[in-house]
């Protein structure tokens, strides 16, 4: 039975970094796992492959019509982790909701959904603006959702908000969210913060990923930490993630708050602790 | 009228208690009592999960009033669908003339981009422009429209910048639309956009004025089933000059004379009276609502015009084929008279026709006796002097309102394009309702009904209670009174008929209208579920019908 994880978060939280190093540790660990990244960027794979040399379904779909073979849009990465890309139009022009629609359903019809799968992952960009970005949370699709998030207001807002789209879906389907992951910043009282952010929602702190600059090393060299330094600290923390996500057993519909409850939780816990 | 008001009430015990409240709004009952129109709720929302006979912005912009400029091309920038069914539905006929030859013609054509899902998910920018280059090459059109579907304004194509990338490269006008159906609360929005672009960019940039005496246009005439050409002849007839038509038949050089005209006919208001009215501001070109439907409506409107012109060679030559025309088509149009003569008939069409028809309908000894229009707004019903009073909402503020100028060099003052003095310019506006529509209202009889987008059920519930002989529709509300067999005439395009207009249409209608009344067909079909007994009769495969 294959596990289907969306990872969500604000823009530039670092969901891709996460979510490929995650997958480079359940990799090592000997989990079959397809990625799927839903952004149009279309750089959700570009560490597990060493570079962006894929091209999107989108892409292909355009250049060849619906006569596409699953090879022309899945590649081996970093322990041989299927790798796909969504794609999508440049910014400003089309429609990147529907793109994502499009490339998962043509995913599903031409069977990349297989058996000996243990994971699929979906890493979504940004928050869930419209409808097409909620499709990996739709019916039959991810059930479980991770938001990454770290103790910086906007941060908190976003994840509020994708809990939000959760709430929508997960009381018509199968969709629970499974924890927050927290990407560290760095800021006042992040942890308190953070546990107290999740458990308000009804969830948990998954995991607390500490920031480290061998995250950015690996990055330039186009690698996840654990390809790229297996044996570092850091490396070791995203086994950690990976182990935690494993063995998660909890799984809430989310109770998002209000907005006036969220800025008094930032107070509380952001900013009152740290001054006293 | 106690039995009108209680009809009424029965009709809207079927609505909850929101409904019941809104729709009373838009049903008006007229009474003695009151001398003006009471107000009628018109151009709001639809409530949702009423069958509505309502249109959309891009079948007014397109369908009705782009479509029909002949040597436009007009492309479609969306999925298949919008451009195939909007193809020739409206029968706009059109002919080669002397400057505009048969291969410069384009309404037997269907231009669309048919955007398929990678053209949604990428823009479909790319693949317009590609489309424009296409036309430009195959067909060498004098100017080009892109009408904007749904799809469109949802993934933001920009279709103003493709429109002018391509009218640089190609030297020709390109002229986008943006009249997504979801604009506006029906069809009349796409009117307003269509007659926005069309003023501020096409009329106005001719130099050609026609010769003649007395130079005129006719607004809002649509040519369907040729009701333009019967009254180009008859107009032709009395002297004057028709310079465009718009926008029946009409062709783009023509437009852009638009402006070199001494009188703009209004025939549509609803449709083209943003034109008329922009025009009377930019260049001074006076207006007049005129019907050419009906025979006595057609002798009142050309009456009008000749004594708008302050020439009485005019009025005498107006006269003579007022008298030669009536003389001619009266002997036939009695023998359809004793089939028509006190029939009653309900008109619930566009956005004016409910109001021309009922004119003709009188010539023929007819009664109306429920009247109403899908997409009109209140002046429509109760005259153009609510128009102030009218509230605009957020559905009509979305829609672009030109606030024109007189222009500094062709603006001349009304009196001087009908060559009249000033004073006798404003003795002329009392005898004639120069740029004044008085709606439909006026033309109603007291315990008629006054209906605004009215819908499936009430119309089903209009015609089980008050039982009329003939229905007059737009396109999909024909089959509801068939179904009940009551025969319908749609008024949309006719079905496959027309001219109706002027005198020769007259006689069209009266004929269609006769042999309408006289053919039971729609009673005699008896639906199988509601037949009593199995039929005993057998196929001629011997199998039972059943």
């Amino acid at each position: 039975m294959k596990r289907q994880v969306a990872i969500y978060g604000k823009g530039g939280i670092g969901k891709s970094t996460t979510t490929q190093n995650t997958v480079a540790a359940l990799a090592e660990a000997g989990k079959k796992i397809m990625v799927v990244g839903c952004d149009p960027k279309a750089d959700s794979t570009r560490l597990l492959l060493h570079g962006l040399c894929q091209k999107t379904v989108l892409d292909t779909l355009r250049d060849e019509g619906d006569d596409i073979e699953l090879d022309a849009i899945l590649k081996p990465g970093f322990k041989n982790t299927m790798c796909v890309e969504s794609g999508g139009p440049e910014p400003g022009v089309g429609c990147a909701g529907r793109g994502i629609i499009t490339s998962i359903n043509l995913l599903e019809s031409l069977g990349a959904y297989t058996d000996d799968l243990n994971y699929v992952f979906y890493d979504v960009l940004g928050d869930v603006v419209c409808g097409g970005f909620a499709m990996p949370i739709r019916e039959g699709k991810a059930q479980e959702i991770y938001i990454v998030a770290s103790g910086e207001l906007m941060a908190l807002y976003a994840a509020n908000n994708i809990s939000k789209g959760i709430q929508k879906y997960a009381t018509n389907g199968k969709v629970r969210l499974g924890g927050i992951i927290c990407n560290s910043r760095k800021v006042d009282n992040e942890r308190p913060l953070l546990e107290a952010f999740a458990k308000e929602l009804g969830s948990q702190l998954i995991y607390f990923v500490p920031r480290d600059n061998l995250v950015q090393r690996a990055e330039i060299n186009k690698k996840t930490v654990i390809d790229f330094d297996p044996t570092s600290n850091q490396a070791n923390e995203y086994r950690n993630l990976a182990k935690a996500i494993d063995e998660n057993k909890m799984f809430v519909i989310p109770k998002p708050m209000t907005q006036d409850r969220l800025e008094e939780l930032m107070m509380q816990h952001g900013f009152m602790d740290a001054i006293s | 009228m106690d039995g009108i008001e209680s009809t009424l009430e029965e009709l809207y015990t079927q609505y909850p208690e929101t409904v019941k409240k809104n729709r009373k709004k838009h049903l008006i009952v007229k009474s003695v009592a009151e001398e003006s129109c009471p107000q009628i709720e018109a151009n709001t929302r639809t409530i949702p999960g009423i069958i509505s006979q309502r249109g959309c912005a891009y079948a007014g912009c397109k369908g009705v009033v782009v479509g029909p400029i002949k040597d436009m091309l007009t492309i479609t920038h969306g999925p298949v669908g919008c451009g195939y069914y909007s193809w020739g539905a409206r029968r706009n006929k059109a002919r080669a003339d002397a400057t505009t030859p048969k291969d410069k013609i384009y309404g037997q054509m269907c231009f669309t981009t048919d955007m398929q899902e990678p053209d949604i998910v990428f823009g479909g920018e790319k693949k317009l422009a590609k489309m424009i280059d296409e036309v430009v090459a195959a067909f060498h059109p004098r100017a080009i429209n892109i009408c904007a579907t749904c799809p469109i304004g949802l993934i933001g194509d920009d279709l103003n910048a493709v429109a002018k990338a391509a009218q640089e490269r190609h030297g020709i006008q390109v002229l986008a639309y943006n009249c997504e159906g979801y604009k506006g609360v029906s069809q009349s929005a796409g009117h307003h956009i269509a007659n926005n672009n069309i003023m501020q960019n096409i009329v106005g940039t001719g130099t050609g004025k026609k010769p003649g005496r007395h130079v005129i246009n006719i607004l809002g005439e649509y040519n369907i089933g040729g009701d333009g050409w019967e009254q180009e002849r008859i107009l032709n007839d009395c002297g004057y000059t028709v310079n465009c038509v718009l926008t029946g038949d009409s062709s783009y050089l023509d437009i852009k004379n638009l402006h070199l005209a001494d009188l703009n006919l209004v025939m549509c208001h609803r449709s083209i009276n943003y034109i008329a009215e922009m025009m009377n501001t930019k260049y001074g070109i006076p207006w007049l609502k005129i019907n050419f439907i009906g025979v006595e409506a057609t002798n009142q409107s050309l009456r009008q015009m000749a004594k708008c012109f302050n020439d009485p060679e005019l009025e005498k030559r107006t006269e003579e084929v007022i008298a030669r025309e009536t003389a001619r088509i009266e002997p036939v149009l009695e023998q359809y008279r004793k089939i028509c003569r006190g029939r009653k008939a309900f008109a619930f069409v566009g956005g004016s026709r409910s109001h021309h028809y009922q004119h003709l309908l009188k010539d023929l000894g007819m009664e109306v006796v429920v009247a109403g229009y899908e997409f009109a707004h209140r002046d429509d019903y109760e005259g153009r002097q609510v128009i102030p009073t009218i509230k605009s909402d957020a559905d009509s503020k979305n829609i672009p309102e030109l606030h024109l100028k007189p222009d500094e060099k062709l603006y001349k003052e009304n009196h001087e394009y009908l060559n009249m003095t000033k004073e006798q310019f404003e003795a002329l506006k009392k005898e004639v309702p120069l740029d004044y529509y008085e709606g439909m209202y006026p033309d109603m009889k007291t315990g008629d009904i006054m209906i605004d987008d009215c819908n499936h059920y009430e119309l089903e519930e209009l015609v089980n209670k008050l039982k009329p002989d003939i229905v007059f529709t737009g396109v999909r509300d024909k089959y509801i009174a068939e179904k009940m067999g009551v025969p319908a005439k749609q008024m949309h395009s006719y079905d496959y008929a027309g001219p109706y207009a002027g005198y020769d249409g007259a006689i069209n209608f009266a004929r269609d209208v006769a042999h309408a009344l006289s053919t039971p067909a729609w009673k005699l079909i008896v639906p199988p579920w509601e037949r009593k007994e199995e039929p005993e009769e057998k196929s001629q495969d011997g199998v039972t019908n059943a």
